[in-house]
């Protein structure tokens, strides 16, 4: 299910260093035409239709057409996504449509804590620095 | 010039690239759940002066096996004892594991559970009145006596579209942005110049501009997932980019480890998960959350029939597990599809209206089954939206309505990874602790060598899918492995404050052999008038497609439901021998196309793997995801050991050879 971009809502992320399509796409597919100032798909063929570049696209230009080897034409499955949900429109072929609303994060962007101030020392045991046990084995649950 | 005769990309790539190199004591290679799971940990350790670089292909926010989203998290110990979550891994990849590397992983996967939630990550809970909390509703943490929604024993629901962002962040914050090169895809590692089966560095470009990146390291853990797009895909047009597992998995890990001479091990396993056909989406929920059952094309529940059960018994003790193995339950939908009675169905429709019809057989009005059923619904498309929107698109395009229609499931073609339920990879140095065996002989034999997850090679860590004989580990356990790592070299760098690496190639030597492809490209695209078509080269894209096709029709792929043997194994060793002097033909003329062909090399080299060992081991230990017609029994009495496998850098020689599997937990009761 390929993704790809509207020309009339591009806008080459205004010329900026990188577009967020490019900045995010794991499969670095999402390319910038510098001389049209779009971008677009290089390989829709090795798109894995994870949807990165349609949720993080800040003009709302990018969508994804289902794969054309199994896919019947008409569908679509669209999200908008906030700091804390993401709403999904599923069009059907028959034209009946859904929309789900699902929670994505409980925090704030940017408030995971990375507890930068937690420094450990003991590097010969096998403890982790969050963690207050270790447990082993059950000796009665060993192997003969 | 109207020819179509010049470089794809809008990056094209040139003949001298800039060099920058780098100097650090620990490199991590990869971003993914593993990665993060170094990264967030290894500063809590680390003395203030040590230099820690984290390279990733990709974005962190979105890079890795977890990028689309996740909804569940597979790996939960919770109230369980974690001796039966070794007994279950034991059981589910068919007896050789190494029990001591499960047992570690089920010992630190919870607190990095416990951490996502404490991040953000919305976890479903168990409310009072017995129904499900999406995990945006007030609740109390799994910390503070929360209780998540277990779909079977492992597995806890999440809403997880975020998921992976939420777990990069601290990551970064951890590490400091300035120390995460993003867009870079390291290549090569390097070997000492001095010491002998020791790391040293790695080699990378940017996808992004001209530019050859040389790392040296006191040690390294690399992390970057398993391998996708090595047998021919169900799917040959645009399709073949919804692999199940991330297409842009290359079997780097497993190819960059070896090279240096890593042992390898189980690298005959394979995962052909069955998905709902074309779309892929994850079948886990429907089968555990929502207890639909599959049918075959005759209507028929086959799982139960005596038939199944008969031939479950040919596969003890495995078979006897009440869930079965997940190659047997693969090995079971096969003889239906071979017998003709497929095709075969997740009855999605029984599913969704026996829940319609137990609510109102509860005293439900129809008000408020309406409500339920709404609740319900949702829960179904979650599981597709979550992490498999394609799955979604496909019901869209198909008119598909779950409570309407059962869907059609199917296996795939064959992946490989560590992670998931798979156990192909790297074999490793388990936990220095008295419950894990003590043997004699080279590292290639042994369980213990002083630093936990450490690779034969001195200084070289992995984790996630990169661990081998290991699996069920799924996203949580990755990161808790990333970070059981991330202690380790920081142990190394202690114990090893004296070495300075030094690398055996100049900087300019290891830019020229990144960049061949390119210089190759540049020396030979005016020989013809359309690019891709050359005498002189082959380009990444066409090469794909010749491995694919060898691994399928050769290797046990789709084409012949997963049957090989000797014979077709050995032709296929001929095929990827011919491959792999093409590989050095391959040409690119943009940065794009020179990760691609960078990844070809990974995946031509982790396939051989993979075809050596499953020509080394004399039986067919995971019926359902491979077959041999000359050895086509599973054989305990003779092949209940691991295959271990050496490419020795200096000789480019391969050994193969069996190891012993030790039971740590007991073995009576065998689950």
């Amino acid at each position: 299910m390929p993704s790809y971009v509207d020309p009339e809502k591009c806008d080459g992320c205004k010329g900026g260093d990188k577009t967020a399509c490019m900045y995010i796409c794991p499969n670095d597919l999402m390319v910038l035409n510098k001389e049209e100032m779009k971008a677009y798909n290089q390989e829709p063929d090795a798109c894995w239709e994870c949807y990165s570049c349609v949720k993080i696209c800040p003009q709302g230009a990018i969508f994804v057409r289902g794969y054309n080897d199994f896919v019947p034409m008409g569908g679509q499955v669209h999200p908008m996504r906030s700091s804390d949900s993401i709403m999904w429109t599923v069009k059907f072929r028959n034209g009946n449509m859904k929309r789900f609303k699902f929670p994505i994060r409980t925090t704030a962007e940017g408030a995971a804590n990375a507890y930068l101030d937690l420094k450990c020392d003991n590097l010969d045991d096998e403890k982790l620095s969050t963690e207050k046990d270790l447990p082993s084995p059950d000796p009665a649950k060993l192997a003969k | 010039m109207a020819l179509p005769n010049k470089p794809l990309g809008e990056l094209p790539a040139v003949a001298n690239p800039e060099i920058a190199e780098h100097e650090c004591d620990v490199l991590i290679v990869g971003g993914g759940m593993a990665a993060c799971g170094t990264a967030f940990e290894i500063k809590k350790w680390a003395p203030a002066d040590m230099k820690i670089i984290l390279v990733d292909k990709a974005s962190m926010e979105r890079s890795g096996a977890v990028a689309q989203g996740l909804s569940a998290i597979n790996t939960y110990i919770g109230e369980n004892p974690i001796e039966n979550y070794v007994k279950m891994v034991r059981n589910d990849l068919m007896g050789v594991v190494r029990e001591d590397l499960i047992y570690d992983l089920g010992r630190h996967v919870d607190d990095s559970v416990h951490l996502f939630e404490e991040w953000g990550l919305p976890v479903w809970k168990i409310a009072d009145d017995g129904s499900n909390l999406d995990g945006s509703k007030p609740a109390p943490k799994l910390t503070e006596g929360g209780k998540p929604v277990r779909t079977g024993k492992w597995q806890i629901m999440i809403n997880g579209e975020s998921y992976k962002c939420i777990v990069a962040e601290p990551a970064k914050t951890a590490l400091g942005e300035e120390n995460c090169m993003e867009r870079v895809f390291i290549v090569k590692l390097l070997l000492d110049k001095n010491t002998p089966n020791k790391i040293a560095g790695a080699v990378g470009f940017s996808t992004r501009e001209n530019k050859v990146h040389v790392f040296k390291c006191k040690t390294m853990v690399v992390a970057c997932g398993g391998a996708v797009n090595i047998f021919r895909p169900r799917s040959t047009g645009e399709g073949k980019g919804r692999a199940w597992y991330p297409v842009w998995n290359a079997g780097s890990t497993y190819t960059m480890c070896a090279q240096v001479g890593a042992t390898l091990t189980m690298m005959e396993n394979r995962f052909t998960p069955a998905r709902f056909k074309d779309g892929y989406g994850p079948v886990g929920a429907w089968f555990l959350l929502f207890k639909a059952k599959v049918q075959n094309g005759l209507g028929e529940f086959y799982a139960n029939s005596d038939a199944v059960k008969d031939e479950l018994e040919k596969f003890m003790p495995y078979g006897a597990s009440a869930v079965t193995p997940t190659c047997l339950r693969n090995h079971l939908m096969l003889n239906e599809l071979k017998a003709g009675r497929g095709p075969i169905y997740m009855a999605t429709d029984v599913a969704l209206n026996a829940f319609l019809d137990a609510a109102r057989a509860s005293g439900k009005d129809e008000k408020e089954v309406k409500k339920f059923w709404k609740h319900l619904e949702s829960e179904a498309w979650e599981d597709f939206l979550d992490m498999s929107v394609g799955q979604a698109g496909l019901w869209a395009g198909m008119n598909i309505e779950p409570e309407n229609v059962g869907s059609e499931i199917m296996p795939t073609e064959p992946y490989m990874l560590g992670s998931h339920s798979g156990c192909c990879g790297i074999w490793v140095s388990g936990p220095e602790e008295d419950w894990v065996p003590t043997i004699d002989g080279p590292r290639s034999h042994q369980y213990k060598w002083g630093y936990n997850r450490m690779t034969t090679v001195d200084g070289l860590f992995t984790a996630g899918d990169g661990v081998g004989a290991s699996g069920h580990k799924f996203s949580s356990g990755s990161h808790a492995e990333g970070r059981i790592v991330a202690k380790q070299m920081v142990k190394y760098c202690r114990d090893n404050a004296g070495f300075t690496p030094e690398l055996k190639q100049t900087a300019q030597e290891l830019a020229d052999e990144i960049y061949a492809p390119v210089k190759r490209y540049l020396e030979h695209v005016g020989k013809s008038t359309a690019a891709d078509v050359n005498p002189n080269y082959c380009k990444p894209a066409g090469l794909m497609m010749r491995l694919m096709k060898a691994t399928d029709e050769y290797g046990g792929g789709v084409a012949t439901y997963y049957m090989t043997s000797g014979k077709l194994l050995n032709i296929c060793l001929d095929l990827l021998q011919m491959m792999r002097e093409d590989a050095e033909l391959m040409a690119a003329g943009d940065l794009h196309e020179l990760m691609r062909a960078w990844e070809n090399y990974h995946r031509i080299w982790c396939v051989e793997t993979h075809i050596r060992h499953i020509e080394f081991r004399k039986e067919s230990r995971y019926p359902g995801f491979y077959y041999r017609s000359d050895y086509p029994t599973c054989d305990d009495e003779n092949w209940k050991v691991f295959v271990n496998s050496t490419f020795d850098p200096e000789t480019k020689e391969w050994k193969c050879e069996k190891v012993n599997c030790v039971n740590i937990i007991e073995t009576d009761p065998w689950i």
